[in-house]
């Protein structure tokens, strides 16, 4: 199964580009996702309790954790899909084919890195999620849309080549222990066994290239630019889910730098997290386009993640898992929000759209929910995340930290709020456009989740999330 | 065994000086050039490593990256890539040329001395390439600094790649297969896109010097 999905997308991305194909490649990626989402599904259920999925021993394997992260990619390659088809109505055949084609291929190279279990694949397959969606960046075609997707490539293939640097390094540690496992056990199984100093080479090298890829502050710039200029579908995807696929990573790794606590992992991960979340907040304030308001909050949602990660406590991971889940369900829908945004009023300047709330609603209504959800409000899955994670750092006694987070995350939420809420009040200043159908839905479905995993979380899932902690406890 | 390891140090020095060359060549096709001398040095150095005790996976490093690096990619970005763009040379740059040199100097230094204790956890090992190695990865960042057409740009990241594959071939001699397979798909790929990415450029924007883009920055509302 685990083979099957990444193979779909393939076959989608092949059928989108051969030229007959235009008409149908909306509905070819659409079923495709669906496929990958029930597949996807069926896999975490197995995993919910434990236990290990192997295709090819040492190079395809997955557990609880990547299935969890194969379910959330699945679940936004859907939406997306379904937002796609009616944001490039309006385009040509050729352009919507080779939209499809990249989306497909993009959507490939991410579900393929939780399939992986060997360190050098996935390293590989995080750089292709690069490569594969710069295209759809620039898919503008603009001067604007250009500089983005090249500062977007830029700076996280520096960060790709740093990392691979981090990689060979840690090879080498691990080869110094006698074992050639370069797989999440194999390093774990012999961390406390490797050379600290390069050990601490590994991590410094990985966190800063993986992290630039994340968007941890200060190597987070091209973040706000990519997903000011990228069409709103691939946002939901960059940040909904490609993020979060490269901080599993990180997390992932964990353990094995936690083994030698000279290295003082949680510290360096609680200073990165909270400079992040503090930064984004600051900037989420000042922000102008309300693309980039969603994209720094992104920047804190990774922040967040990865101070969870550096409380070290069972309840932290738990709030960790937990946080990826309800960050990815609520990011995407807020793109699809803001994708809406831009199809009927036509701008992404904050101050040129007045009056939403009265010549759109359904726009209006989406924008408003979106930013509570992602803010933190109650009661969203974001919320209880964010309140786990809070409660977490207090039983760690880590008070600074819960209190500097409690603090980042409320300026992030009221600056959020003011900026969209300048949107709905005042009067119309244009003609607006409708909706299509394809992005109502869309918009639907995605705020499913957003809204049901703050209410009730299913038996079947919540045991995942536990079992995923696990995973990045061990 | 000695004489194979004086070769190593010759070549480590030459790919050293081709990795600064890369960042004061103002023509972009000599850029170009240098680019496939320092691939070579490096399929050199994979080569050299690879005799005693023999290693395949360095033999066919060698061989990945002269085809890839060293013809491939080379193609590709003149296939691509408007030929004006390849005799245009760089009038804007960050820093002058002196200055270039200068903070490449400085970097070398720092990269060889940060390779330093990294150098004394393996003394079996060729020190030599991690060291030289760290130290064109921070030569690579300025090449990616100073440079403002997409073409060096990119050769930059290349020249980055190339330095830490060095240290790859003598801290991870029996790499399962990903070293080989980073170079002759991914590699070729990013070449393969950046030139689309630098045709849109020059057809959206009329220029390539994408260094001194800034209409995205973050202003007050």
């Amino acid at each position: 199964v685990i083979v099957v999905i990444p193979v779909v997308a393939l076959v989608a991305a092949l059928w989108c580009a051969f030229p007959r194909s235009a008409r149908l490649a909306p509905l070819a990626t659409f079923v495709a996702s669906l496929v990958g989402l029930v597949l996807a599904v069926q896999t975490l259920w197995t995993l919910r309790a434990g236990g290990v999925v192997i295709a090819a021993p040492g190079w395809i394997e997955i557990d609880s954790f990547g299935a969890l992260l194969l379910c959330l990619i699945a679940f936004v390659y859907v939406t997306a899909a379904l937002f796609s088809w009616g944001y490039l109505h309006a385009d040509g055949d050729r352009r919507v084919r080779q939209y499809h084609a990249n989306f497909n291929l993009f959507a490939f190279s991410m579900i393929s890195i939780p399939c992986l279990s060997e360190l050098g694949l996935v390293w590989i397959f995080v750089e292709l999620t690069t490569l594969l969606s710069v295209l759809l960046v620039s898919y503008g075609l603009t001067a604007e849309a250009v500089e983005a997707a090249w500062k977007y490539m830029v700076l996280t293939l520096l960060g790709a080549t740093v990392a691979v640097l981090g990689v060979l390094v840690l090879f080498w540690a691990l080869h110094g222990t006698g074992s050639t496992d370069f797989t999440w056990d194999g390093l774990r199984a012999h961390a406390a066994a490797m050379p600290h100093a390069l050990v601490g080479t590994a991590f410094v090298l990985l966190l800063v290239g993986y992290g630039a890829k994340i968007g941890f502050v200060p190597l987070h710039t091209w973040l706000p630019d990519a997903h000011s200029q990228a069409p709103s579908p691939v946002c939901a995807m960059l940040s909904g889910v490609e993020t979060t696929a490269v901080l599993y990573v990180i997390l992932r790794l964990r353990g094995v730098f936690a083994a030698d606590p000279s290295l003082h992992v949680g510290t360096w991960f609680l200073i990165v997290g909270l400079v992040s979340v503090g930064a984004a907040a600051l900037l989420i304030v000042q922000t102008h386009d309300y693309k980039r308001l969603f994209a720094f909050s992104t920047v804190e949602h990774m922040g967040i993640i990865l101070t969870a990660a550096g409380i070290f406590t069972t309840a932290g991971d738990v709030g960790t898992v937990w946080q990826m889940l309800s960050h990815s369900v609520a990011k995407s829908f807020c793109f699809y929000a803001a994708g809406a945004a831009l199809i009927v009023t036509g701008t992404r300047e904050i101050a040129d759209v007045r009056g939403l709330l009265g010549s759109n609603r359904l726009t209006a209504g989406a924008l408003l929910f979106g930013s509570l959800a992602i803010g933190g409000a109650p009661p969203m899955a974001v919320f209880l995340s964010e309140l786990a994670i809070l409660w977490a750092a207090v039983q760690a006694h880590l008070y600074a930290v819960a209190a500097l987070l409690a603090l980042f995350i409320v300026i992030a939420f009221f600056g959020l709020l003011w900026r969209v809420t300048t949107m709905l009040a005042g009067t119309p200043s244009e003609t607006r456009r409708q909706l299509p159908a394809a992005c109502v839905l869309a918009l639907v479905v995605a705020a499913v989740p957003v809204l049901l995993f703050g209410i009730w979380l299913p038996n079947g899932l919540s045991e995942a999330l536990q079992s995923a902690a696990r995973v990045i406890g061990l | 065994v000695t004489l194979l390891h004086e070769l190593n140090a010759l070549v480590l020095g030459l790919f050293i000086i081709a990795t600064i060359a890369m960042t004061v060549t103002r023509q972009v096709g000599a850029c170009l050039q240098v680019f496939v001398v320092q691939s070579l040095l490096l399929a050199a150095s994979a080569f050299l490593l690879g005799v005693v005790p023999f290693s395949w996976h360095l033999v066919a490093l060698g061989c990945v990256t002269v085809v890839s690096k060293a013809i491939v990619i080379p193609w590709l970005l003149r296939v691509l890539v408007p030929s004006e763009i390849h005799r245009k040379r760089e009038i804007a740059r960050a820093i002058d040329a002196p200055a270039t040199l200068l903070a490449a100097l400085v970097l070398t230094f720092a990269g060889y001395f940060f390779a330093q204790h990294l150098v004394t956890a393996a003394p079996n090992l060729s020190g030599g390439n991690i060291s030289m190695g760290f130290a064109a990865l921070l030569v690579g960042l300025l090449v990616l600094g100073v440079r403002v057409e997409a073409v060096p740009q990119l050769l930059g990241i290349l020249a980055m790649e190339n330095a830490a594959f060095l240290v790859g071939i003598a801290v991870a001699p029996d790499f399962p297969l990903i070293a080989e397979l980073a170079i002759a798909f991914d590699v070729p790929l990013l070449a393969f896109i950046v030139a689309l990415l630098t045709r849109i450029a020059y057809r959206s924007m009329g220029t390539t010097e994408v260094g001194g883009l800034s209409t995205l920055r973050e202003r007050a509302p």
